[in-house]
């Protein structure tokens, strides 16, 4: 670092934490709700869309998984590519017909969902059905602290856990502070944080085949970030993120897996064993 | 680092490759961003004072930018009524021509230059040597890299990439009577000895613009070193030079973009000068006889026409979007090959240069969205990012003007056809039924190499059963009653 320009200014100060706050209005205790899986969930990690249902429905929601869904569009979309990004999203929105709640396992896939949507669809027939359905898209935590006031029993053996948030979980959706909450709220766990948590993982998509080094470097220095924090456990409510991180832990043959937030929340609370 | 090799003969790749393995430069970016985002965060602790503050500077910059045309013609009349001589240049050639002209003018051999982004835009320093005058950096970063024969690697701490040790023995080197000293304040000391005579014997000084205020006819210039000061108030002649988009309405539009911009750039409430200029010398008080401002459009004017990528010039250029970015941090400027580094250069430097020269910058990035979280102006820096994308690979359709030059640049059949078929996939409840299907049947002969993926993890292997199996065979078990 060039020191002579920034000796003289002076000590720093750590950035507050802040406190859960609401950036949305979230809507009463609904009947049903549409589960979205993500075509990655779908794919790699299914158990954690299972646990998912089986924890909403343990809260007595009714959960349907529309059979048709396949992807948000997402890859299509921050490529560039409105066109290919406008056929997978009108399916999503077509299939998921009545007036639920479509929870989804992903700030990230929620982001698209709830944000960019109305971007992609505006000056097109789909304009107003884009802007009500993306109104109807809560991610997984977000729903369970906001919508249902979850509280879950921890059954569990005490242990630490690192939490990963998806850069569109924080920025997007403002939903990283629910994963913490429900993280906080287990009584046998203990959140530790992570030298610069709010870094992008380095996944982004196809920016990490296009980029693979810079991309490399990031994910690389995560998984540093992460193991010494000297937490038992990685926990992530963004499968996209977690396919990266889990990848380069097994890539440098470290024994840490990440584990999605749905499947942890199910395991902390003996969901199996009922 | 003089050894370096020229950006403009690297790719981008070259450029990333050699400046990602440099690990004395990773750890010098990597604990400099740091401290800069340390210092804005000290500043800004109560976070609705901060949105507050932010959306009013970004309204401030949107006004301005909405009356651009009108403010620019209201500014030229304010600035002449006060004596300021204002021209005009399209291109970096003009502007640098115009600058020429008028130390010719006035036989000047040597110009002292207070910081400018807009003279490294233009090059002026290599126009000028051409022409037998001598600029002479007087911004202590700017000063290091001109010594070094270096360019900038970011915009408010120019030569950030310069470790203490490389300063000592440059100025070792380059300087009379300076021995080799790892203390700061003797370098310091030692290169301001060396500007003083030259601020002495300057006849010309050329300068940046931070605002310029059309109501008053006030150019406006924030530093620390106090050089801005002397170059402005020294030589007989002052030229500022800075972009057309610069201009802001009113002067009570002022004070809050200064308190966003010292505080996201530095973590400074207020920077040790504020400079603001508003006509030449009157009778026998002190400053120049002559004060010239050189407007410099440069492509500026392509994404003003477009109402979405017009935000891309509310920027007021504090670099809070590199200091918090994540490949930014680990790159440097230099890797970025552009004037502008980091992620307002990705959004700026494809309309200045084209999208031929520029077309990995705004690919370059994970959207992660650290950029916009900070712009103290809200560019939405990834929804520009990816509309940049976007245009990069689309073609224009019957009688549609291009809205950037080398729009669809990225445009190859193969990548068309395969988000194509990758769009009827998943637009296809049953294509993607048996895609599924084999991916998980088949989920053994997952390749263990996948391009650039695999040089850093392992492959991700599909599951034995797809959510979608999973759900069916769950209802199933729960006797179907939820179907």
């Amino acid at each position: 670092m060039s020191e002579l320009f920034v000796n003289a200014m002076g000590d720093n100060n750590q950035q507050p934490t802040p406190s859960l706050q609401k950036k949305r209005a979230y809507p009463s205790r609904p009947e049903a709700v549409y589960l979205y899986g993500t075509c990655l969930v779908d794919l790699l990690q299914p158990e954690a869309g299972l646990d998912a249902i089986k924890l909403l429905e343990r809260e007595g929601i009714r959960v349907e998984f529309a059979e048709q869904q396949t992807c948000c569009g997402q890859p299509a979309y921050t490529s560039g590519y409105d066109d290919e990004a406008r056929g997978v999203a009108r399916l999503q929105m077509n299939i998921m017909p009545e007036d639920w709640p479509v929870v989804i396992l992903s700030g990230s896939c929620g982001g698209m969902m709830h944000h960019h949507y109305p971007k992609l669809f505006a000056g097109h027939p789909e304009e107003k059905q884009a802007l009500k359905f993306a109104d109807r898209v809560f991610e997984f935590t977000e729903f369970l602290v906001h919508v249902l006031g979850y509280q879950p029993e921890d059954k569990g053996k005490p242990e630490t856990v690192a939490v990963h948030t998806s850069c569109a979980a924080r920025r997007e959706m403002n939903v990283h502070q629910t994963s913490w909450a429900l993280i906080d709220s287990l009584s046998s766990v203990t959140r530790i944080t992570q030298d610069h948590e709010f870094e992008c993982c380095g996944f982004g998509g196809s920016f990490c085949v296009r980029y693979p080094d810079i991309s490399g470097a990031m994910v690389n220095d995560k998984v540093k970030a992460i193991s010494d924090t000297g937490a038992n456990r990685l926990v992530s409510a963004d499968f996209g993120c977690l396919m990266n991180i889990n990848g380069a832990f097994e890539f440098q043959e470290k024994e840490m897996r990440g584990t999605h937030l749905a499947s942890y929340l199910w395991e902390r609370i003996g969901g199996d064993d009922l | 680092m003089s050894e370096r090799i020229p950006a403009q003969n690297l790719s981008f790749d070259e450029r990333v490759e050699r400046d990602l393995n440099n690990p004395l430069l990773r750890t010098n970016f990597r604990e400099a961003m740091d401290f800069l985002m340390d210092k804005r965060s000290s500043r800004f602790t109560d976070d609705q004072q901060l949105q507050d503050l932010r959306n009013l500077g970004a309204s401030i910059r949107k006004r301005a930018l909405s009356k651009l045309p009108d403010l620019l013609e209201q500014m030229e009349v304010k600035l002449r009524e006060n004596g300021i001589r204002v021209h005009w240049a399209e291109t970096p050639e003009q502007a640098n021509q115009i600058v020429l002209d008028i130390a010719q003018h006035h036989g000047v051999k040597t110009m002292i230059k207070g910081k400018s982004m807009v003279s490294e835009e233009t090059e002026l320093n290599a126009f000028l040597e051409q022409e037998g005058i001598n600029p002479v950096e007087a911004d202590m970063g700017e000063y290091i890299l001109q010594l070094a024969e270096d360019k900038p690697s970011h915009i408010v701490m120019p030569a950030i990439h310069k470790t203490k040790e490389d300063i000592a023995r440059l100025f070792e080197k380059n300087l009379d009577e300076c021995e080799y000293t790892e203390d700061v304040d003797e370098l310091i000391q030692a290169a301001r000895q060396e500007l003083r005579k030259v601020f002495h014997g300057a006849d010309i000084g050329l300068t940046g613009v931070n605002f310029m205020v059309a109501e008053t006819g006030t150019l406006v210039l924030v530093e620390n070193e106090g050089n801005g000061r002397m170059a402005t108030t020294v030589p007989k002649v002052h030229v500022a030079m800075t972009g057309i988009e610069k201009v802001i309405e009113y002067l009570d539009d002022l004070p809050p973009l200064l308190t966003l911009l010292t505080n996201s750039a530095t973590g400074q409430p207020i920077t040790t000068y504020v400079n603001m200029i508003s006509s030449p010398r009157k009778g026998s008080e002190d400053g120049p006889e002559e004060v010239h401002l050189v407007l410099l459009d440069n492509g500026r004017t392509i994404p003003y026409a477009d109402q979405e990528m017009r935000q891309t010039l509310q920027c007021i250029r504090c670099a809070a979007c590199m200091n918090h970015c994540p490949v930014y941090t680990r790159l440097g400027g230099h890797a970025y090959g552009t004037t502008y580094p980091g992620p307002i250069g990705s959004i700026l430097s494809p309309h200045l240069l084209g999208l031929e020269e520029t077309k990995d910058l705004p690919s370059a990035s994970t959207l992660c969205g650290a950029c916009s979280e900070v712009c103290p102006v809200r560019i939405p820096i990834p929804d520009l990012l990816r509309r940049l994308r976007h245009e990069g690979i689309r073609k224009l359709k019957k009688g549609e003007e291009a809205v950037i030059r080398g729009h669809g640049t990225k445009y190859t059949h193969t990548e068309k056809a395969a988000w194509l078929s990758w769009s009827k996939l998943y637009s296809s409840p049953a294509l993607y039924r048996s895609f599924a299907l084999s991916a998980t049947l088949f989920r053994g002969l997952t390749p263990s190499k996948m391009k650039g993926w695999t040089d850093f993890r392992t492959s991700p292997k599909p599951s034995k059963k797809s959510l979608h199996s999973l759900v069916k065979q769950y209802r199933k078990q729960q006797g179907g009653a939820e179907l």
